[in-house]
């Protein structure tokens, strides 16, 4: 039996883990379920030592045990698949399996008897693997049982997988089943974290629910279903309420045919979508974190390299499929991105050099022959135009971006975009990390914009944002759109089923 | 005769690599386990010196060319301890090491043996004129089977490649790249050494002029692996060999052959295959990367 | 005043450190520090030799500390200052000599080695704009080799290093050395190119001493960088790539295109050693004239924070250590002027460790601005 009790965790300020217990029996598949961010992922990279809790201990047969690194928790009989396989691709399959579990002396790496075990291994439980095989020649479904296959080597009794789905095709997460319950007829306890409620009906013996860091539910499966797995991992104590007029929609702004985007490993990330957005709408899309929500919105703003691109995109008539991230700016597409520290923001940079980021090169920013030079008394009234409009605290328009907090950066950024006058707004998690007050107010300037003729395109990964801001509603699964739905409405089941791909599910089986 | 010419070119080329694969193999250690070494200048130019000093006061090359490693571990150790520890930007740091062997050197020789910047002659009989040439080439197949045969090898590429996946298997990421770093301290200092009390009989300031960066240029022709790594050294050694042999040689038009174009092939080649025309050389994953894990 | 003390904080401690490690070494070989250092600086500093020499040795420092200082704020590292110093300063010994009608006496008959003679007012801008172009291709070729092939700036900026080196001292052998002359360096320039000394101007600074006019157009760099980098559209472009390039390319600026426009000024302004060099000094391309300014520019940006009033400043104090070095190694016992190279490389050692000290472990993550 593997239990952790009592487990917390700061990442900063960030309370990942609240107290988390979790009691997980042996010789059973015991599902972790929650949105992203829910704090299953840390729990568990806990429990397999990558992580050091800063609350609370381990309890492996009963017994408190201290795991302070990976190489403990191995010696424990803990192993684990990460959702970003820890593999060494210019390796092959038997080198990275052996890795710090190396067989033979010091001198000699025995890896022809490495291989012999790890066929062995592979064939027991009908993994098929070639030792010898390079990572980077293998399917993504051969890497994750290459995963496996380390576990099993260092005779872990204990398999963390964390979402080991996500990868993976229908037909490969069936064989990947098979193979599971096969493990456990062989007496392996396995732990798997997910946020698939179709696939935790369909594999799991026991479930706990996981939300905000803390766990909210533990239910055997057998004795729950879809729709309260949904409620348990989405449902929110505090329903958000936006007071907005019916939207009065004109002309198409924005209109995606056919749409695929692929990541730089050419594995398509958004397959083949279509929509469209008018002016004087929200549009929100809805969904799990990481389907596709992030390169649909990066391809719409002209940040993903035609090459990685298929279909059409037009905006107010215009074909503007290949065009750069200038252009669009240019001709009215402001974007706030999902990540401000990433994308939106020079930290380093003060409020007025932030102010000009995408505008930097043409007036009022610029001045003087050919636009050269940047007009700092300019910059600083528009800046200062900003933080009055916006509210941005503190109001020094010399500060760098960095002193501000995560609400007033937001602000600062939603004030540059809001001042484009754009014609169509790309808007990813615009109140991520945001305090409570500028939450209502960033809300409230959403409002305020769509309701001057601007059409916004909204993704979310906080339900109630979307359902209550969107005047439509599309959710995405596995880079599709599965559903549309008019979120006055829809309630939380429902749009949690579909985000969690478990309608299809259920209307087949 | 004209065989005895090519026999005694080849002499030459095998004994002009030597430095460069010396140096090279260590820059492989170090490079393979993600940490750029730009420093081989510097550490070859601290086992030259200290092992001419060292060689001069005690006799005995041997003694020499212990302290020479010595010094190479010990130089090799403060860029280890800036870029591991300090995280310090590791072309930063090999820089200023560079810089610090270029000065040390002449400071000491000033002192010690009131010259600006060479160590006195070396009587004859206490050179080793082909011992670090053995040695040098015994390490290409004792590197390629520690690289690949080994328990210490294995985790030295996956440190290089994903020092995250190797301390999710349990390895200790520092462990590997400080012994990398200090090893190649020692096998460029040995090349260092071997320009000193092999070579020569003396160390000049900056006897290297730029050894360690052609070891560098070597490495990464080699694909940062040891067998293509001794060619690119065997090359950019015979290079060197036919541009000595070429000196004051005049073509018929009259004119002699400029070496300077010969001196740049080693230059050349590596900006060619850096830039992907000839096959692909890949540099370890994670090289240049401090790992920084998460708490 | 409270930022601009935090500032100046750590370069203080990074200098303090390095002459306390460059002490330990003096009295290792047996010479009093405080006596070697009393002589460095006192030598240095004096009216009108010391400040003369201090301020000549500087010059080509400014323009190595500002092209580094560049590059770095794109986030590149430019270790082929040396490399571009020497290209320009033989442009500008080209251009002097093909335009400037030299004709040389050899063994008692003429020969030509120009194709024209210009008047000063055309041959001193266009052997000036020579450094500078010869400068900005050679740094601009690995800043196109990254943009166009992602290969590593700083393996092929040292490469070009030893290219340069090889091809200029080709031309200077074959084509541009008088016959005869045992040094490797070309033929004079022609006077009408030559800078006029400073000595000229001010009184009291005797015209032996070879800080020249472009000393001034040195300090005029840093105005200009200033400039170019806080009050331009394109300096915004370079700064933003350097500072985050994600949010560079959200903001619309092609982060390939200031990958290679950072390296051609950085290359321009290292070229501009050529001008102090050549046109100010020795009138003549020699080889070897450079004892390693480019990298010495590098502890000079770093230590300057890759800011021009730091690199005029940390320019400065190098200046001195180059001049105070002279001094030392002739007036005591042990100590050579090599000191100077021990200081520069423990300088930049504290300087780069440094950015663990701050707590942020970015790549250059010493050019960030202190939280205030």
């Amino acid at each position: 039996m593997l239990e952790l009790r009592n487990i917390t965790k700061r990442f900063g300020d960030v309370l990942a883990n609240d107290h988390v217990n979790i009691r997980v029996a042996s010789g059973t598949i015991h599902a972790i379920v929650g949105e992203n961010g829910a704090g299953k992922s840390t729990a568990m990279r806990i429990a397999y030592g990558f992580y050091t809790a800063d609350e609370g201990e381990i309890l492996v047969d009963g017994e408190v045990r201290p795991i302070e690194s990976p190489h403990d928790a191995i010696a424990l009989g803990i192993g684990m698949v990460h959702q970003h396989f820890m593999l060494v691709e210019p390796m092959t399959v038997a080198e990275n399996i052996v890795l710090g579990a190396e067989p033979g002396s010091g001198i000699a790496l025995d890896l022809a008897s490495a291989a012999r075990q790890i066929r062995a291994l592979s064939d027991e439980f009908k993994l098929s693997i070639d030792p010898r095989a390079t990572i980077e020649h293998l399917s993504v479904g051969q890497q994750q049982r290459v995963e496996l296959l380390k576990a099993l080597y260092r005779q872990a009794r204990f398999l963390i997988l964390d979402e080991p789905t996500a990868v993976l095709t229908p037909q490969e997460v069936e064989e990947f089943f098979a193979i599971l319950r096969g493990m456990r007829e062989q007496g392996k306890t396995i732990i798997i974290i997910t946020h698939k409620l179709s696939e935790v009906l369909a594999i799991s013996d026991d479930v706990t629910v996981m939300r905000d860091g803390r766990v909210v539910g533990e239910v055997k499966t057998a004795e729950t279903n879809a729709a309260e797995l949904a409620r348990l991992m989405v449902g929110r104590d505090v329903l958000l309420r936006v007071e907005k007029p019916d939207a009065k929609s004109g002309e198409t702004v924005l209109s995606v045919r056919d749409l695929v985007v692929r990541a730089r490993d050419h594995q398509p990330r958004v397959k083949a979508v279509s929509f469209e957005v008018r002016a004087g709408e929200i549009v929100g899309i809805a969904g799990v974190e990481g389907n596709g929500q992030t390169e649909l919105i990066e391809a719409l703003a002209g940040l993903v390299p035609s090459s990685q691109l298929d279909g059409q995109v037009e905006f107010q008539g215009r074909d503007i499929t290949g065009t750069s991230a200038r252009t669009r700016k240019e001709l009215g597409i402001a974007h706030i991105p999902e990540d401000r520290h990433r994308r939106g923001l020079l930290l380093d940079f003060d409020l007025m050099e932030n102010s000009i980021l995408g505008v930097h090169y043409r007036p009022p920013a610029t001045a003087g022959l050919g636009h050269t030079w940047l007009d700092n008394e300019a910059i600083r009234r528009r800046t200062n135009q900003i933080i009055k409009d916006f509210d941005v605290r503190p109001a020094n328009a010399d500060l760098p971006a960095r002193s501000l907090s995560g609400g007033n950066q937001q602000k600062l950024i939603i004030g540059r975009e809001f001042d484009l006058q754009p014609k169509l707004l790309l808007v990813s998690q615009p109140t991520r990390g945001v305090d409570i007050g500028a939450i209502e107010f960033i809300h409230s300037k959403l409002v305020r914009l769509r309701d001057g003729g601007c059409g916004v395109l909204l993704v979310s990964a906080e339900l109630e944002e979307v359902t209550a801001l969107s005047d439509r509603l599309l959710i995405v699964h596995e880079g599709e759109i599965v559903g549309e739905v008019d979120p006055k409405q829809a309630t939380t089941e429902e749009i949690g089923l579909l985000m969690t791909g478990g309608k299809q599910k259920n209307a087949e089986g | 005769m004209r065989d005895i010419f090519t026999l005694a070119l080849l002499f030459s080329a095998i004994r002009l690599a030597t430095p460069l694969l010396l140096a090279a193999l260590g820059g492989l250690f170090s490079e393979r386990s993600g940490v750029i070494n730009i420093a081989l200048e510097g550490l070859m130019l601290a086992g030259a010196f200290t092992a001419a000093s060292v060689t001069h006061y005690a006799h005995n090359p041997w003694a020499g060319l212990l302290a020479g490693i010595c010094a190479g571990v010990l130089a090799a150790g403060v860029h280890a301890v800036a870029c591991i520890r300090f995280k310090a930007d590791q072309v930063v740091s090999g820089t200023a090491i560079n810089m610090l062997f270029l000065g040390l050197p002449a400071l000491f020789s000033g002192a010690l043996f009131a010259s600006s910047g060479s160590t006195p002659q070396i009587p004859k009989d206490q050179l080793i004129p082909w011992t670090p040439v053995i040695i040098a080439f015994v390490l290409v197949p004792v590197t390629w089977y520690i690289l690949y045969r080994t328990a210490f090898g294995l985790r030295l590429r996956s440190v290089g490649e994903n020092p995250e996946a190797a301390d999710a298997a349990g390895v200790s990421v520092k462990k590997i790249r400080y012994t990398a770093v200090l090893l190649s301290g020692a096998l460029a200092a040995i090349g260092g050494a071997y320009l000193s009390i092999g070579q020569s009989s003396l160390f000049t300031r900056n006897m290297t002029s730029g050894r360690g960066f052609i070891a560098l240029a070597a490495l990464i022709f080699g694909k940062w692996r040891p067998v293509q790594t001794m060619l690119a050294c065997l090359l950019f050694g015979f290079t060197e060999a036919v541009a000595i042999q070429l000196q004051g040689v005049k073509m018929p038009s009259g004119d002699e052959i400029p070496n300077q174009f010969i001196q740049i092939i080693p230059y050349v080649l590596t900006i060619v295959v850096l830039a992907g025309f000839i096959g692909q050389s890949r540099a370890p994953r994670a090289l240049g990367l401090p790992y920084v894990k998460e708490k | 005043m409270r930022a601009l003390l935090r500032e100046l904080a750590f370069p203080l401690v990074a200098v303090i450190a390095a002459f306390i490690v460059g002490g330990l070494f003096v009295w290792l070989i047996g010479d009093d520090p405080f006596h070697t250092y009393s002589l460095l600086i006192g030598s240095a500093l004096s009216w009108p030799d010391g400040v003369g020499y201090t301020l000549f040795y500087a010059t080509p420092l400014i323009f190595t500390g500002l092209a580094v200082a560049v590059a770095f704020r794109c986030g590149l590292l430019n270790i082929g200052a040396e490399g571009q110093l020497i290209v320009s300063a033989f442009a500008a010994a080209w251009v002097s000599i093909k335009f400037g009608g030299v004709v040389v006496d050899v063994f008692g008959s003429p020969l030509n080695y120009s194709w024209a003679s210009l008047p000063a007012l055309l041959l001193l801008p266009l052997s000036m704009l020579a450094a500078i172009v010869a400068g900005a291709v050679w740094g601009g070729i690995p800043g196109f080799l990254k943009a166009r092939f992602g290969s590593h700036e700083v393996i092929n900026t040292i490469m070009l290093n030893f290219i340069a080196a090889a091809l200029v001292s080709y031309f200077t052998q074959y084509y541009y050395k008088i016959p005869g002359d045992p040094i490797l360096q070309t033929a004079p320039i022609g006077t009408a190119a030559h800078i006029a000394r400073l000595g000229r101007f001010i009184p009291g600074l005797p015209e032996r001493i070879p800080l020249n006019l472009a000393f001034l157009l040195a300090l005029l760099a840093c105005a200009l960088v200033y400039v170019f980098l806080w009050r331009t559209k394109w300096g915004y472009e370079i700064r933003s790539t350097g500072a985050n390039p994600l949010a560079a390319e959200y903001g619309g600026i092609s982060v390939r295109k200031q990958i290679v426009l950072a390296m051609a000024v950085s290359g321009a302004l290292a070229g501009m050693v050529g001008i102090n060099e050549v046109l100010g000094f020795r009138h003549r391309y020699y080889e070897g004239f450079s004892p390693g300014y480019g990298f010495t520019g590098i502890a000079v940006a770093l230590l300057g924070r890759n800011h021009p009033v730091g690199v005029l400043l940390s320019a400065i104090l190098f200046g001195i250590l180059i001049r105070g070095g002279i001094f030392v190694d002739a007036f005591t016992d042990h100590v050579t002027k090599d000191l100077v190279q021990v200081l520069q490389a423990v300088v930049i050692l504290f300087v780069a460790a440094e950015g663990a000290f701050r707590g942020s472990f970015g790549r250059f993550s010493l050019l960030k601005r202190s939280k205030v």
